[in-house]
């Protein structure tokens, strides 16, 4: 993987369900080894430019590339690059973690001889080896985040996708989430793109800021070109009100997307 | 966090070598079968709870009715006629509830990630309906051993067990296809339910489980030539019993019949993506 080619490259992305605008005309980059934060508020595009840039929704208008390889052109190329952590927690409880983790050493064609030490080397950069044999239904919140983060890493993915990593989960846990993440860009180069509503992430964690209002890019640049653009000891809570605080729009606008994910994983923890 | 950018280590994000179509759909198949027997294991309860139903089955309606003699069945006891019938009605009530767990998969993102892995849609149905497959083939064996136990005379020749276990696998994939087709559909797990729920019974009792064709309504017979499991059912009998029967257009009809069923869930995995 080149140094020189960005991890991500969004020119003119546009995405739209049905008459609702979610993405409009996006153009951002994610450098290589760099970790970028995507805020906004509820129903601002985020989740939707994950979802094009993974693969999961089709690319209709604009370009997407990721380490160059056209993600309209090429899915199952860009797939390969990608490891993805989504907003729900999403291990398969009725497995141990071991179980988890292989399956995706599987599913990312780790050859057989590879993949015992494989995942057991991403069960160790999570610190998941004592549980890992362990159904994963009797983890805790923060384990099942560290284990999603171990399926993702087993691959060896030159870009980590986050959506809202550390969302529910307690201070404790969301620090234990912030040093993996560190560790793997400064350990791996890995550059990462993630999703978050706290600030406090986005400033511990993130090189850069790119901050989405109704689909569109509001402002960009590290998190103190921000807050120094907002005004003398501005923090990232003022800057965030600052670009979408005063006309968050309705939630009928956001086509309700966000209130049913949130319906159907409140539904299915009961 | 103000760390300049590093270059990536020289074995990370190296990506693999895409394999061909062929190996690629067979390691996807083979991972999700691992998966599902590897849940099994890990909770064999349903083994026993779901072989309760056509246990009654055999047990119950299969011995009344063997003593009735109501229903001609040639050289065959009512019981022997009923068994290959009970066996698929099994692998086929695993099968038609499996988008469920589709369902149940989007909700808790993990059929997201799936999808984000380099598993082409076709291959990530074909694996998940070759899991059902697992699943109602550790049911079948649990119903073969209780007909054996309860007097059905059946085969021991390992190739025709074989060929049984190979009907009952096209069955699942595709009734287990269906499911995922009313998943992509509904969308919905309580609505997938009620579907299911609806629609076995009238395939049961549309296939030559309980009784010969040539003893339904026209209107009955025409239903049960469109139905994958009166094929399923017909091969199970011949190969289990010696059942006089066509293997050929049964097998013929079942593999069209799994490889529709996976051609149109891959289809509709897109809608249960977005």
């Amino acid at each position: 993987m080149s140094g020189a080619v960005d991890a991500v490259r969004c020119v003119g992305l546009v995405h739209r369900f049905g008459d609702v605008l979610a993405v409009d005309h996006l153009d951002f980059r994610v450098g290589s080894g760099e970790v970028v934060g995507l805020l906004g508020p509820n129903g601002a595009g985020k989740t939707t430019t994950i979802r094009l840039i993974n693969t999961l929704l089709p690319v209709r208008e604009g370009t997407v590339e990721v380490f160059g390889v056209n993600v309209r052109s090429n899915p199952m190329g860009v797939r390969r690059l990608i490891g993805y952590v989504p907003q729900q927690l999403s291990i398969e409880g009725a497995l141990t973690g071991r179980e988890n983790v292989t399956l995706f050493a599987r599913l990312f064609d780790v050859p057989r001889r590879e993949r015992a030490d494989r995942v057991r080397e991403a069960l160790a950069l999570l610190d998941l080896e004592d549980a890992a044999d362990r159904t994963a239904s009797t983890y805790s919140g923060g384990m099942v985040r560290r284990l999603e983060l171990a399926q993702a890493l087993v691959s060896r993915p030159a870009l980590l996708v986050l959506d809202e990593p550390t969302t529910g989960l307690d201070p404790l846990a969301r620090e234990g989430v912030w040093e993996r993440v560190r560790r793997m860009r400064d350990e791996h180069g890995m550059s990462v793109l993630l999703t978050t509503h706290y600030m406090e992430e986005a400033d511990e964690l993130c090189d850069r800021l790119v901050l989405m209002h109704r689909g569109a890019l509001q402002a960009e640049g590290t998190p103190s070109q921000l807050k120094a653009a907002v005004g003398p000891g501005a923090s990232l809570d003022d800057v965030f009100r600052h670009f979408a605080g005063g006309e968050l729009r309705a939630p009928e606008q956001e086509g309700l997307r966000d209130v049913r994910a949130t319906r159907r994983t409140a539904r299915r923890l009961g | 966090m103000s760390v300049p950018p590093v270059a990536p280590r020289a074995d990370w994000g190296s990506g693999v070598a895409p394999r061909n179509a062929v190996a690629l759909a067979g390691s996807r198949i083979v991972a999700f079968c691992v998966v599902e027997w590897q849940k099994l294991m890990h909770d064999r309860t349903e083994l026993v709870t779901r072989a309760i139903q056509p246990v009654l089955w055999l047990v119950v309606f299969g011995e009344t009715f063997s003593r009735v003699r109501a229903i001609p069945t040639g050289s065959l006891s009512y019981l022997q006629y009923m068994a290959p019938g009970i066996i698929a009605q099994s692998g086929m009530f695993v099968a038609i509830f499996y988008g469920i767990q589709i369902i149940w998969e989007r909700d808790a993102g993990i059929l997201a990630k799936l999808l984000v892995t380099p598993t082409p849609r076709v291959a990530l149905i074909a694996g998940k309906s070759f899991a059902a497959a697992v699943r109602a083939l550790a049911m079948v064996v649990v119903i073969l051993l209780v007909s054996v136990v309860i007097g059905v005379g059946m085969t021991a020749n390992p190739l025709r067990l074989l060929g049984a276990g190979a009907s009952v696998v096209l069955g699942t994939i595709f009734f287990s296809c269906l499911s995922m087709v009313i998943a992509g559909l509904v969308m919905s797990r309580d609505r997938l339910m009620g579907i299911g729920q609806a629609i076995t019974m009238p395939l049961f009792f549309a296939s030559s489980a309980l009784y010969p064709v040539s003893m339904m309504p026209t209107w009955l017979q025409h239903l049960s030539t469109a139905n994958p499991l009166s094929y399923e059912v017909s091969s199970l009998r011949t190969l289990l019993l010696g059942n006089p029967g066509n293997l050929w257009s049964d097998f013929a009809v079942l593999t069209v019949a799994a490889v529709l069923g996976i051609i149109a869930a891959s289809r509709l995995l897109g809608r249960l993506a977005r």
